[in-house]
């Protein structure tokens, strides 16, 4: 018979084995899945792994695809972290971008610091914004944040191709003939291009400033969360709503607060998109990447921790990376959202296992002394 | 008359209607279970790929082939709720991660996508997709005839599924004991329901219902296969939205599905008539901004405190916690 019991405690140990030995099963499973649908699991996993870590420039690549899923991870964990679901990272970065691209085509060529921090600024106040309606309408009107935040995707994914595609807007190309009739956005001006880093010999490793910016915010949310006042009262908050509110901690201030913050996370992303990647407001090449997405499954595996955020966003980067490179017959799209999921469900189901303690039992023995834990709730 | 305006959009109201309301209705059974499931999208999307393989696939008449996507759609959406159910019932997990975790997993890049490129289902018209079923005669019926004689089996199953639904909540032993079990499990644990398995049957009905649902854009409304997530673009949230929206009733499920696609029917409609001449994003935006709106409306303040929803919804039941 088998029993299921709380632990008392959590091991430290169980906390990195777990999601590590749950990784490892979903690799299994997705082995399966390749094998099911006639590819060869072994030869998959291998050239997943060189062309995402090893190939030259493979690194540099991951780079890329992780930066953004850096941002909205973290943008996720800091909403998740206090039981907000603000699954609008998605349509945050997409406003992100087009508010940065909006002031660095405004202010025209200037000093590339500039640029970098009024880009950030906008792409921060356009996120946070978004990010506010469904926050104050959850903080004032207790409406379903998740709900509300999800469906903005869609709208702000309607307001970018509106400002390309279907406008004389602003933010699109009309200098030449073949711009009228293709649409696209205007490029920005070579000053507000984000410069990046390169470390190593030869092509070396290109890192984006996006990524430092990123990992930058990440420390920042993890002191945030683990040092101050402001960290305690939200996970207060998030534990136990009706404590923190007799307790007089200000709930409907922090719920605003923190989806501020998610948003605008989240808003630099969409910045961070223009100045070091695509130098124009592409909709289509961000509404095809699913970054806000990918960036819940990140915070998820993360467990909602800021500094591991990095670690997942370079991982699963280097797994879309390779999903680029591979695509194929080989390497089906779709397979990268499979493995991601594969790999979360098996995290999610994991993390029974670092909370409860499972006991395998012959029937008609002695039953176990209950917990301390069990006698107490 | 049956040309004008208003009737064509409502006809096509019920058509954009019926699969959020099979989408609802299922979600409908899962949280009165009190299961939130938010993978409803992702199921949505497993249904239309794979209940579109199965009419491609299997020979036979017409109407062989489209029973037999319509199975396998249900048991697809079925299997992938199955995940969600082992997940939150069993393991315990956060329903609401272990939902989008659903939804990643099968939707848009992800699974649906992967089996619409292995099965090469892209760019080809349905061998067979639903037709209007009733004679002529009443379709030819002014203003009734287009709205509610020119529709699909789907259509008129799905009226049959409300009621069914309805019924089996609020008059059916089983189906109070459901309830109970979403209300307050402990109970219902104390009167000896078999809590996790009321709640495992619902969720894994509920996403046979997803998988019709999905089926009904690949089978019927658009009958063919999109990848990228496009054939729902976001209708098993806003059928989640609907429950919400209907009360966890299923009658008021109907008028909700109804009014939603009239929403989405309206752009479409307006658009191929040229009747004004604004961005068509304009009109795009429309049902979901409307589903926050009805939101805000109807799930804040005094409603929400006198029809709420089940009181065990999205909780774990631990028997040992309780």
């Amino acid at each position: 018979m088998i029993r299921i019991e709380r632990r008392l405690r959590q091991p430290r140990w169980l906390t990195v084995a777990v999601p590590v030995g749950s990784v490892v099963v979903a690799l299994l499973i997705s082995a399966v899945i390749l094998a099911a649908t006639g590819h060869d699991p072994v030869y998959t996993y291998h050239r997943l792994f060189t062309s995402a870590f090893v190939d030259s420039g493979a690194l540099s690549n991951t780079l890329v695809s992780a930066t953004p899923l850096l941002f909205t991870g973290l943008a996720a964990a800091a909403a998740f972290r206090m039981q907000l679901f603000n699954i609008g990272a998605e349509g945050q970065l997409y406003l992100g971008a087009a508010g940065a691209m909006g002031v660095a085509l405004l202010i025209g060529p200037a000093p590339t610091p500039v640029h970098v921090i009024v880009m950030v600024a906008a792409g921060a106040a356009a996120g946070a914004a978004w990010a506010a309606i469904p926050g104050l309408l959850r903080a004032f009107l207790r409406t379903n944040e998740i709900i509300t935040s999800l469906m903005l995707n869609y709208v702000a994914a309607l307001v970018i191709d509106y400002l390309i595609f279907d406008s004389l807007s602003y933010w699109r190309d009309t200098s030449t003939p073949d711009a009228r009739v293709f649409p696209q956005g205007k490029f920005l001006p070579d000053s507000a291009n984000w410069p990046t880093t390169t470390i190593g010999p030869g092509a070396g490793l290109v890192i984006p400033l996006g990524f430092l910016l990123a990992v930058a915010a990440a420390v920042v949310l993890w002191f945030l969360y683990q040092r101050t006042r402001f960290g305690f009262e939200v996970a207060v908050t998030a534990d136990s709503p009706r404590a923190a509110r007799y307790s007089g901690m200000r709930t409907r201030r922090k719920i605003v607060a923190v989806m501020l913050i998610s948003g605008a996370l989240a808003g630099i992303g969409g910045a961070s998109q223009d100045g070091d990647f695509r130098h124009q407001l592409d909709p289509k090449g961000l509404e095809q990447s699913y970054y806000g997405y990918t960036g819940i499954v990140v915070a998820a595996l993360a467990r909602y921790n800021p500094l591991a955020v990095v670690l997942v966003a370079f991982l699963l980067g280097g797994l879309q990376t390779a999903g680029y490179a591979l695509q194929g017959v080989d390497f089906p799209s779709g397979l990268v959202g499979v493995m991601e999921g594969v790999i979360l469900f098996c995290v999610l189901a994991g993390e029974l296992l670092v909370r409860y303690r499972v006991r395998l039992r012959r029937r008609g023995a002695e039953p176990a002394p209950p917990a301390r834990a069990e006698v107490a709730s | 008359m049956n040309n004008s305006i208003a009737v064509v959009v409502l006809a096509q109201a019920v058509v954009y209607g019926t699969p959020l309301l099979y989408a609802a209705l299922g979600e409908l059974l899962a949280e009165r279970s009190g299961v939130l499931n938010l993978g409803v999208e992702g199921m949505m999307l497993i249904g239309a790929v794979m209940g579109f393989w199965a009419v491609q696939r299997v020979g036979g008449p017409s109407g062989v082939g489209l029973a037999a996507g319509i199975g396998v759609a249900a048991v697809a959406g079925a299997v992938v709720a199955t995940i969600h159910a082992v997940l939150v019932v069993t393991f315990r997990a956060n329903q609401i991660v272990s939902g989008l975790a659903i939804t990643i997993f099968a939707g848009a890049a992800g699974l649906s996508d992967y089996l619409g490129n292995d099965l090469n289902l892209a760019d080809q018209p349905a061998r067979h997709s639903f037709q209007p079923v009733l004679p002529d005669a009443l379709q030819n019926l002014p203003i009734v005839g287009p709205i509610l004689f020119g529709q699909t089996v789907l259509v008129y199953a799905s009226w049959v599924l409300v009621v069914v639904v309805g019924l089996y909540l609020s008059r059916t032993r089983p189906g109070l004991n459901v309830r109970a079990v979403g209300e307050a499990p402990a109970s219902a644990d104390a009167m000896g329901l078999n809590v996790a398995a009321y709640r495992y049957w619902h969720t894994i009905i509920g996403g046979a219902f997803a998988g019709v649902a999905g089926a009904c854009y690949t089978l019927s409304i658009t009958p063919q296969w999109v990848g990228n997530g496009l054939v729902t673009e976001g209708a098993g949230f806003i059928a989640i939205a609907l429950v919400i929206f209907a009360f966890w009733r299923a009658d008021l499920c109907l008028a909700g599905a109804y009014l939603f696609g009239a929403f989405t029917a309206l752009p479409f409609t307006l658009q191929a008539r040229q009747v004004v001449n604004v961005a068509p994003e304009l009109f795009q935006a429309l049902p979901y901004v409307m589903t926050i709106v009805v939101l805000v409306l109807v799930a804040s303040g005094w409603s929400r405190r006198r029809l709420g929803a089940p009181a065990a919804l999205g909780l774990p039941y631990v028997r040992e916690e309780r």
